[in-house]
């Protein structure tokens, strides 16, 4: 059928962090899942691919990342900072992590999570003698 | 003197504009984008001034720059575009958080802007426009003579 719920722990500490004096924004994702494995997309505007780091230990998945700047001259009118961004994700354990790619385009981060052969649907052929 | 205070009154009034336009979504100041989601106006932007340049820079991760539409006209600038999904056959969503859909935002400009040299970058999902203030806006320095 389809895998289990992935669960994201926003606020709880699970494994290693840094400073946890930071202030940590907590960016959107979006996740979906295909014949071929799961696929996440996170919100990570200002993130260059170098400033971007995602690590799996586990069946975690984190997602860390630094947004820059670019703005000059003095604010009038402020609605957003850039800053750090951190989430986590417990992996289903069908998820193949040898084979995640990660793609970095207009600030979004493209995930594509396949699953393992053995987890993929197969048709069972049905003989009759 | 006098510009000061003119000054800190338009950052007062934007101020509270911006004290309305968020109430009860998300927490203070942090970033997001969700055109066709929340009943916040996007994208986010900021806006910052120095002496020869107006800045704006605006939030709008997922967006192709061909979606993007910018115009400067009489003191106002308009942002507005649309963030598409990409079409995928058959799919189960597990989690939906991000917005997609059209968006249009308008930002009133401190001060008189020549619209022949906004110049506009777009990288990271973020749109930093630059917009040079006319030579008449600026504050001209007058220099007293002593007799």
């Amino acid at each position: 059928m389809g895998m289990k719920n992935i669960s994201s722990s926003g606020g709880r500490d699970i494994a290693k962090r840094e400073a946890s004096s930071d202030l940590f924004i907590r960016p959107s994702v979006d996740i979906f899942e295909t014949d071929q494995g799961l696929t996440l997309m996170a919100d990570l505007p200002g993130v260059a691919k170098e400033d971007l780091h995602v690590d799996i230990e586990h069946g975690l998945l984190t997602v860390q990342a630094n947004a820059k700047s670019n703005l000059l001259g003095e604010p009038v009118q402020r609605e957003f900072v850039h800053g750090k961004y951190f989430r986590q994700f417990q992996l289903p354990d069908e998820v193949d992590s040898e084979r995640i790619a990660a793609e970095m385009k207009n600030g979004v981060l493209i995930l594509q999570l396949p699953k393992a052969e053995s987890a993929k649907p197969r048709r069972i052929e049905i003989t009759s003698s | 003197m006098a510009m000061d205070i003119l000054q800190e009154m338009e950052i007062l009034r934007r101020e509270i504009d911006g004290a309305f336009r968020g109430f009860g979504m998300g927490s203070f100041l942090e970033p997001s984008f969700l055109p066709g989601v929340s009943l916040q106006r996007f994208p986010q932007i900021n806006l910052a001034q120095d002496q020869d340049k107006v800045y704006v820079e605006a939030l709008v991760p997922g967006v192709n720059s061909k979606d993007l539409e910018l115009t400067v006209m009489r003191g106002v600038l308009t942002l507005s575009g649309e963030r598409k999904d990409e079409a995928v056959s058959e799919r189960t969503w597990h989690r939906r958080e991000r917005g997609h859909g059209k968006f249009m935002r308008t930002v009133d400009l401190p001060c008189e802007v020549d619209v022949d040299q906004v110049v506009a970058k777009f990288e990271n999902g973020v749109l930093l426009v630059t917009l040079p203030i006319q030579e008449k806006a600026k504050p001209k320095k007058i220099s007293v003579k002593a007799h």
